[in-house]
């Protein structure tokens, strides 16, 4: 998440990390955008993509359930269980749609989402 | 256009139906004739299934013995009629007459009378209650008189004698077997198998006579009837069925002067054509190479030669197998080939187990390289690889007893499918041979469910599925389709696989078991499997931390997710009995949150349009009234759906809402492979439609019957009949055990219905692992089941009351605010979910 960018993001404070249930996702809304949280494996690692689901048109992609395939982090949609990377917000089975992703940063056990002003 | 020229069959059994069939495939196809089709029926009834006669004493009714698909004669505009026997061919004219009057012309005649039943003159059987087995109507003739009966006689030991043995076994009577010759079977099986088959008979206390020449029948002192016996010995009986063997129905065509056999049968030659060109015979009527073909399938096989006949095509009829394999009053018995022993030189090899009574004998050729026959008792698992042996002439291993003696180390016995050509027969009740079953694998059926659906094959008797399974495995694997069973990437497991591993490991978490058991971090498949598989076993709250996470959106919101991203709320109403009350407080639920709502198809009212955020105020309310939560959202007991029986009904025989109430209750809340739906009937009028539903009871007059595996849906299954006349203890525990195996064995997503297709053995099976308790589990099964049933809880409830649970339902981690994105517009006076373009209306207003 160290990119270039940084300078030019403004950070959210979310939530603590214990918010997020292991291995599982949370939706936060940022403004008017609506974003899915995840929290993946032992360590915590914090993922966050939008939660709009493009294929039903529903807020649903924090309530879909987590895994990977081979070494892809990823999220199945709960309504038609499309995948998407949680590091990259592509969708697995077609490569034109993808979700919006975001950074995260975790500062003294908080989530902070950074969003490009 | 000229008229059509007219095809006449004369005889709608199994085999005139099977003609039917195929001359309605071929009929005016490939620029053949297209005839004018015309049947004569004698019975009051269309085709059925004469070989499962038996089973209308243990359940079964005349329409589940039907083989005529609804619609099948209108579709075809073939003239029917029924309950009208033909009694006179004027072959000069090309005339048939019937006893109603009705005179038709033929320009083909296809004769498919059958067979009767041959009744001895024996003086006295003329007198009531003395019955023939062959047709539905001598069967409501039978039940009728059985219901003041006490006790049958059969006279005949053979193999239908020995099926009529069981109709009266089913009925609860005292019963004898009467045989002229020393053993029984005598035909199919040696002196060996016939004791071993008595024993058995013996021992399920039908009584045997064997040697008895039955010389006079009169009235009885304690029965209706008393059989005396040539040697002077007698036995008294209230029924008597005769069933010494059967006689080609051949009168017609002697009448008019077709050629016959000196001892009956109406001579055919190898396209199945009589002594006259325009008229051909098939089935038990016809003699072809000087034999009467008493079974099924080298019937059917003369029907479709016939029928290719007729139509252009060619076809021969070149003798069939006679070899059957049969369960006769539970007992396997098998007969291949030159079971006696009668060619020259033949070799014979036996196995007997005393103890467990099985007899196996297999007859070799003189140097021990090819089979020529064999006799299975009381075990017939060998017949599929025995009979494709004799059948392909195929050679034997160096120790040919190998084929019969048990495999103690597991092996599988007997030939590869490999060696068997293409032109094999693999299931004789449909004539598909392994080049079919072949050609349906490239074709994509590649499971076992899907071969069965396009093929039919290993439907009928079932005797061929374990072949079946083989050949597809091989094509799988010849094809280089990795015959690959994990359950994903992640477990290299079955289900049944990691049900086994959870339960006899007591694993209790994923992190445990992926840990353990499997790589990567889970994914969408094994992960409700798992929290699934925990449920059946441990029983847990399924919004354990552990858990949570694991669940499908449906289970881990406690609701179903509908299309726009909310919920439903369906609360258990069992049985589908609800006061006013409880449904007032429904409709105020509904009209304070602005739910939609519908009556299901299971007898209890769905909600829909709840958010996320309102769930748990909704079931809040519910909980308060009394509801529970209903489990619309799991792979669990949906309903239990029940008509109002003899409460209410004038019909009704039994309790169906106390006992759809009582089974409700029982199974609630039980994780299974996929959900599943009950129905109780309080009669045999079925208004419950339990024949649809996994698990359906009927009310009869003694007891419960169990029917199992049913399906409506996309792929509708008419339910099995498990058992009969069940008391309601003995209908719990068969549900238990069950409901257990099938959690136990079924793969992820696999209902009741694709289970029993896939398993091995069928219904057969299924009875023996429940009832008879084949597999020792029955006990176990029983145990694991109660302790699912005494840890219920009501989800929901559980939910409400712990306040760090019902975080989840916020919508958002950092804010009260809703979902924008979920807008309602009306219709019909209710909400539904706005449309793409509402939406943007509305957004736009």
């Amino acid at each position: 998440m160290q990119t270039a960018q940084q300078q030019d993001m403004t950070w959210h404070d979310i939530c603590a990390l214990n918010d997020i249930p292991k291995n599982s996702g949370v939706a936060a809304l940022v403004g008017d955008q609506q974003i899915a949280l995840f929290s993946i494996g032992k360590e915590a690692q914090v993922f966050a993509i939008g939660n709009y689901d493009p294929f039903s048109n529903a807020n649903v992609l924090a309530r879909g359930i987590v895994g990977s395939i081979g070494d892809t982090i990823v999220v199945a949609s709960p309504i038609y269980k499309q995948h998407f990377e949680l590091a990259t917000g592509q969708c697995v089975e077609d490569e034109t749609v993808s979700v919006e992703s975001y950074a995260i940063r975790i500062d003294n056990n908080r989530v902070f989402i950074g969003l490009t002003a | 256009m000229a008229q059509k020229k007219k095809l006449v069959v004369i005889g709608n059994g199994m085999v005139g139906h099977k003609f039917m069939q195929a001359i309605a495939e071929l009929n005016g196809q490939d620029g053949a004739e297209e005839y004018e089709l015309i049947t004569f029926c004698e019975e009051s009834r269309l085709a059925y299934d004469r070989v499962q006669l038996s089973s209308y004493f243990s359940g079964k009714t005349a329409e589940d013995l039907s083989l005529v698909e609804p619609g099948f004669y209108e579709d075809n505009n073939i003239t029917v009629y029924i309950g009208d026997r033909a009694n006179h061919i004027d072959r000069e004219k090309q005339i048939i007459t019937s006893d109603n009057g009705i005179s038709v012309e033929y320009d083909k005649l296809v004769l498919a009378t059958g067979s009767y039943p041959f009744v001895p003159p024996i003086p006295g059987h003329e007198r009531e209650n003395c019955f023939v087995y062959r047709t539905i109507d001598d069967l409501e003739k039978i039940s009728a008189a059985g219901k003041t009966a006490k006790s049958g006689a059969v006279i005949g030991g053979g193999l239908l004698g020995l099926e009529a043995a069981k109709a009266l076994k089913d009925m609860n009577l005292e019963t004898h077997v009467i045989e002229f010759s020393p053993r029984l079977m005598s035909v199919q099986i040696d002196d060996g198998a016939g004791t071993v088959l008595r024993e058995k008979m013996e021992e399920m206390n039908v009584k045997i006579h064997t040697g008895k020449n039955t010389s006079l029948i009169e009235q009885g002192k304690d029965a209706v009837h008393k059989l005396n016996f040539a040697d002077g010995e007698s036995i008294e009986a209230d029924i008597i069925l005769f069933s010494p063997g059967i006689r080609p129905r051949d009168e017609l065509a002697r009448d008019s002067g077709i050629e016959m056999g000196e001892r009956g049968g109406i001579v055919i030659n190898d396209q199945c054509l009589t002594s006259d060109e325009n008229i051909y015979a098939i089935g038990e009527c016809a003699l072809w190479g000087g034999m009467i073909y008493g079974l099924v399938a080298p019937g059917y096989q003369m029907a479709k030669v016939a029928a290719d006949h007729i139509a252009g095509k060619e076809n021969a009829f070149k003798g069939a197998d006679m070899s059957t394999k049969l369960k006769l009053m539970g007992v396997d018995v098998a007969s291949i080939g030159d079971a006696h022993a009668t060619t020259k030189g033949a070799k014979v090899f036996t196995y007997i187990n005393g103890p467990e009574q099985v007899y196996k004998k297999i007859v070799v050729n003189e140097d021990s390289t090819r089979l020529l026959g064999a006799v299975l008792i009381g075990d017939a698992n060998d017949y599929g690889n025995l009979l494709q042996l004799k059948l392909n002439d195929i050679p034997l291993p160096e120790t040919p007893d190998a084929l019969i003696l048990p495999q103690r180390d597991g092996a599988v016995a007997g030939i590869g499918v490999e060696a068997l050509p293409d032109t094999a027969q693999i299931c004789s009740c449909f004539d598909i041979s392994k080049g079919d079953l072949c050609t349906a694998v490239a074709d994509g059926a590649t499971t076992m469910s899907a071969i069965k659906e396009c093929t039919k094959a290993s439907t009928g008797c079932g005797g061929c599925t374990a072949l079946v399974g083989q050949v597809l495995n091989k094509e799988l694997e010849k094809m280089g389709v990795d015959v690959n069973t994990d359950l994903c990437e992640h477990f290299p497991y079955t289900r049944q696989g990691l049900y086994s591993l959870i339960r006899v490991n007591e694993i209790k978490s994923f992190d445990d078991l992926i840990e353990k058991h499997g790589t990567g971090h889970g994914c969408e498949i094994c992960k409700p499997t798992a929290a699934s598989i925990f449920a059946s076993c441990w029983n847990d709250y399924i919004l354990e931390k552990e858990h949570a996470g694991l669940q499908d959106t449906n289970d881990r919101y406690l609701g179903n997710i509908q299309n726009n991203g909310t919920y439903s709320i369906v609360p258990r109403i069992a049985g589908g009995e609800i006061t006013p009350d409880k449904l007032i407080v429904l409709g105020q639920v509904a009209k304070k949150y602005n739910l939609y709502t519908k009556i299901t198809g299971g007898q209890r009212v769905d909600l829909f349009g709840a958010r996320l955020e309102e769930l748990p105020d909704i079931w809040k309310e519910l909980v308060d009234a009394g509801f529970e939560t209903g489990h619309a959202y799991g792979k669990s007991l949906r309903t239990v759906k029940s008509c109002v029986g003899s409460t209410w009904c004038r019909y009704g025989v039994d309790d169906s809402v106390g006992t759809a109430i009582e089974l409700e209750n029982r199974y609630k809340g039980l994780r299974s492979p996929h959900k599943i739906k009950f129905a109780v009937s309080g009669c045999t009028r079925e208004c419950a439609e339990a024949q649809s539903k996994d698990v359906g009871i009927i009310a009869t007059e003694n007891g419960w019957n169990l029917y199992v595996c049913g399906n409506g849906g996309m792929k509708p299954r008419h339910a099995d009949l498990l058992a009969t006349d069940l008391d309601r203890e003995t209908l719990i525990k068969y549900i238990d055990r069950f409901l257990m195996f099938y959690v136990k064995t079924a793969d992820r997503l696999e209902r009741t219905a694709t289970w029993m297709n896939n398993l091995e053995g069928g219904l057969d099976y299924l009875r023996e692992v429940v009832i008879d308790d084949s597999l020792g589990l029955a006990e176990q099964l029983e145990k694991e089941m109660e302790s699912v049933v005494g840890t219920y809880q009501c989800e929901w409830k559980t939910t409400i009351e712990d306040p760090d649970k019902l975080k989840a339902f916020k919508p958002f981690v950092n804010a009260n605010a809703a979902d924008s994105n979920i807008v309602f517009v009306e219709e019909r006076e209710q909400i539904r979910p706005a449309n793409e373009d509402e939406r943007k209306q509305l957004a736009n207003a």
